[in-house]
């Protein structure tokens, strides 16, 4: 039953203690793609307690964790050549950002972790060292008021320790400053795309029974030719909304998402009329552009969700004029796509 | 930060320079940078750059500092909208 990152036990005043790998196996790295595109996202956990990496003595830094695996491996794997102690509290499989935000990651939980591992009778010294971004969740003070132990905000990225432990525990502005990078947002993508799996499936039942309605009733032809199109339709908001949108973010123009979502469907909206429109009526055409139009909104709002600038103020502030319009934009895409083939008729 | 500005005049950071001790935790926890220590009180720069995450307020000592904070989160805000409206959990939030 032995994890495969753990290389073996070392013995401390409280027991043996799992030594965990710095280096990063085959398996690491499926597990990282499988929770990236979103399959093991949810249960891809480690068991909280204490690790060691190197050969940590009583004088050594504990470094604080979450036991999301994610999380626990990019800390472990940026520790080669240092001996230090892990403390890994249960944030319930999230990561450090998030389990603070929503208050699994948490003074108390800091706490509970310190005195289940016995820290106390393990280190010499009384400090911890978290990432910066626990004190969201975390109250220093209370931590010590706790459990004795002084909390140290360390820097945001993992990849930065080796530098704070070396410097004296110092991290400089740049270690304090959350980024978000073009790298930083791409990885993002997958799993976007993943949790939108059951809509896409949803119009790919439901948009052919909507595109065949017409004035004979139901007609299997117009059908098939309205479903794909209607699904295209979903696929390229889904394109601009959930995959352009997030890697353009900072050369879009305006502030708030759901208008960078508009703005980033145009480039896709022309691609889709130049392939489409001549089997389209004009009506048709314009319900196409408003669904995809819609799409890459509502998802370029959605990923404010994902971004480290996005005030709630602000996200609600623009979700309360941008969701009227998605809806209004919704509803009227659709009616049109379903009024279309009765007024052609009715015209011609 | 550089590169990204989120939507002006609507975060709920308040500062209150008075009861400021000069601790620097503030400074410390900050991932925007927004605080600094000027002759041993708090100044902020650019309020508007807050996304409201609560950690200066969470670990200020004396109060000196009052946020409104939460997770900036469109699914998150409209699951807390539905489940109010409809006093049910219906939809529960992303992450």
């Amino acid at each position: 039953m032995l994890c495969p990152f753990v290389e073996e036990f070392i013995p401390t005043p409280v027991g043996p203690i799992p030594r965990v790998a710095t280096t990063v196996s085959h398996r690491d790295r499926w597990g990282t793609i499988g929770a990236r595109i979103g399959l093991i996202r949810r249960n891809y956990k480690v068991a909280p307690g204490l690790y060691a990496v190197g050969t940590p003595g009583a004088g050594s830094p504990v470094l604080v964790t979450a036991n999301y695996k994610l999380t626990f491996d990019s800390l472990r794997h940026r520790l080669g050549n240092i001996d230090a102690w892990l403390l890994v509290v249960d944030t319930r499989g999230i990561n450090v950002w998030c389990a603070a935000g929503k208050g699994s990651f948490s003074s108390e939980e800091v706490i509970r972790g310190v005195e289940q591992a016995r820290l106390a009778e393990v280190v010499s010294h009384r400090r911890l060292i978290l990432p910066q971004l626990a004190a969201t969740g975390v109250t220093a003070r209370a931590v010590r008021r706790g459990c004795g132990f002084d909390v140290l905000f360390g820097p945001v990225r993992a990849e930065d320790l080796p530098a704070f432990l070396r410097h004296d525990h110092q991290a400089d502005e740049t270690m304090r400053t959350v980024t978000f990078t073009m790298a930083e947002r791409a990885v993002l993508i997958p799993v976007e795309l993943f949790l939108l799996a059951k809509p896409l499936l949803a119009v790919l039942c439901l948009g052919p029974l909507l595109s065949g309605i017409g004035p004979g009733l139901f007609s299997p032809a117009a059908a098939l030719e309205r479903g794909l199109i209607l699904l295209a339709a979903t696929v390229a908001g889904i394109g601009a909304g959930a995959v352009l949108t997030p890697l353009a973010l900072p050369r879009l123009p305006g502030r708030q998402f759901w208008i960078k979502g508009i703005l980033a469907v145009l480039p896709v909206a022309l691609c889709l009329w130049l392939l489409f429109a001549h089997r389209l009526t004009p009506i048709e055409q314009a319900a196409m552009l408003l669904w995809t139009a819609t799409v890459s909104s509502y998802l370029a709002m959605q990923f404010t969700g994902s971004t480290p600038f996005t005030s709630p103020s602000g996200v609600e502030y623009e979700m309360r004029r941008g969701l009227p319009v998605q809806l209004a934009a919704a509803c009227l895409g659709l009616g049109l796509w379903l009024a279309a083939p009765f007024l052609a008729n009715g015209g011609g | 930060m550089r590169g990204y500005r989120y939507i002006d005049g609507v975060v709920t950071l308040r500062v209150d320079r008075q009861r400021c001790v000069g601790c620097g935790a503030c400074v410390q926890v900050c991932p925007h940078r927004l605080f600094s220590l000027d002759e041993g009180v708090l100044a902020l720069r650019d309020a508007d750059l807050c996304m409201e995450c609560g950690a200066c307020a969470r670990n200020c000592p004396v109060e000196a500092i009052t946020v409104s904070p939460g997770v900036g989160c469109a699914v998150a805000i409209l699951a807390a909208w539905i489940n109010r409206l409809t006093g049910r959990k219906v939809l529960s939030d992303c992450c």
